[in-house]
């Protein structure tokens, strides 16, 4: 795990809740424990996103496995200084979406995540403004006016096309990217408090 | 490399949220590999499905899946190794994305003639997509003819470059065009442009060398 990784600690942000940096850190080390509180918090949440995607139960629980296969070889790829692992998770899930329910490659997807992984580490100073980042996408979200935090919730979370999105709200194309664009000026702004 | 022109922010989210077809996937991919400030965008853009992955209602599991998940990695065949090695950079050569259809160097590229000055070299998507992928070369000062589109379009700069109204394109820019934008460009004296295109549906170009291209470019 990259130097750092101990800093990131202070991402906790409910009480409660385990410290999924420390885990992934330990799932490293093959740590079997971990990777079951990691299992237990974010399974159930894996197979909620592919339901809304649409899949049927017996499909979504099939991704979730092979989701967490993929966490578990792939441990050593997550750096926390890139990003949360929730973040991290949703890549991966993600990429089993449009794997298994778009029946489309995800390898360019890949093909970029592999590239940020030879890229030299942050430097100290962005890495620590990025301790902070969960706690301002958290910000952004509830700050998001609710059109807005609707349509970005069908797109990640129902895996909704734009096209389907605006025929979905008897709305103009042109308003949902308009309001993606709002979205992720509020994400932007939100996040340059701490750059 | 400076890159001027961007993804927009509406599709830094597409991409985030897995909702690009593969055409326009391969096209903002291989940006993303050559610009190091939209794969930073889309990082933030990332963190929207992280943070809502995190905060959304979990559903009901089968009370069987955390034991066959741990029986599959205890009988894993990579179960041996502490962890999987990282990705060795590869040397040299085209973006990844773009390597994997149509491989390593433009050189190499098998290009159709298709119109004076214009050649043509169209990339078979492996899923069935509503959209087209290709890539153009156009020689030194050729101007392309005006055409809106009927649906997005974007361009990506591969080599040379060109003007419109929007401003230059040279390697590495990318022109994410709404629908609604009418254009043409013409290539810069000097040297040929090469560059890689999605786009949604046909673009309709306008005036008479637009309406005898048509049927060549079929953009």
């Amino acid at each position: 795990m990259a130097p750092g990784a101990t800093q990131v600690k202070t991402l906790e942000r409910y009480d409660g809740d385990p410290d999924f940096t420390a885990l992934m850190s330990r799932i490293c080390e093959r740590d079997r424990a971990a990777f079951e509180t990691l299992f237990v918090h974010f399974g159930p949440r894996v197979k909620a996103l592919m339901l809304k995607s649409g899949a049927e139960h017996s499909v979504a629980e099939d991704i979730v496995q092979d989701v967490f296969m993929s966490v578990w070889r792939k441990a050593d790829y997550y750096a926390p200084e890139r990003g949360t692992v929730s973040t991290w998770i949703f890549s991966i899930a993600r990429n089993a979406r449009i794997d298994r329910l778009r029946r489309q490659s995800s390898k360019p997807y890949e093909d970029i995540s592999e590239m940020e992984l030879e890229a030299p580490d942050p430097d100290a100073e962005e890495e620590l403004a990025l301790v902070q980042r969960a706690d301002k996408v958290a910000d952004a979200m509830v700050e998001l006016p609710d059109e807005q935090r609707q349509i970005i919730e069908l797109a990640y979370m129902h895996d909704m096309p734009q096209s389907e999105i605006a025929k979905r709200l008897s709305l103009p194309l042109g308003t949902v990217k308009s309001r993606m664009r709002l979205a992720y000026a509020k994400l932007k702004q939100k996040l340059e408090e701490i750059r | 490399m400076t890159i001027a022109h961007h993804l927009d922010d509406a599709t830094l989210m597409r991409y985030a949220s897995g909702d690009l077809d593969e055409a326009f996937l391969v096209v903002v991919a291989t940006h993303l590999a050559m610009c190091d400030r939209c794969r930073k965008a889309v990082r933030d853009a990332e963190e929207l499905g992280g943070e809502m992955l995190f905060a959304c209602e979990p559903a009901d599991m089968n009370p069987a899946a955390l034991n066959a998940l741990l029986n599959r990695i205890d009988t894993d065949e990579d179960a041996g190794k502490p962890v999987s090695p990282r990705p060795q950079p590869v040397q040299g050569g085209l973006p990844a994305p773009l390597a994997r259809k149509v491989g390593q160097s433009l050189d190499t590229v098998s290009w159709r003639r298709i119109a004076p000055g214009v050649k043509r070299h169209v990339i078979d998507t492996d899923t069935a997509t509503s959209s087209s992928l290709y890539m153009l070369w156009i020689a030194p000062g050729v101007a392309v003819p005006e055409h809106g589109h009927g649906g997005s379009e974007m361009t990506l700069i591969l080599s040379g470059a060109y003007r419109d109204d929007l401003g230059r394109f040279g390697p590495g820019d990318i022109a994410d065009l709404d629908e609604h934008v009418e254009h043409q460009p013409r290539v810069e004296d000097g040297a040929p442009c090469i560059c890689l295109i999605a786009t949604e549906t046909r673009a309709r170009f306008s005036g008479l060398i637009g309406r005898l291209m048509q049927p060549f470019v079929g953009i």
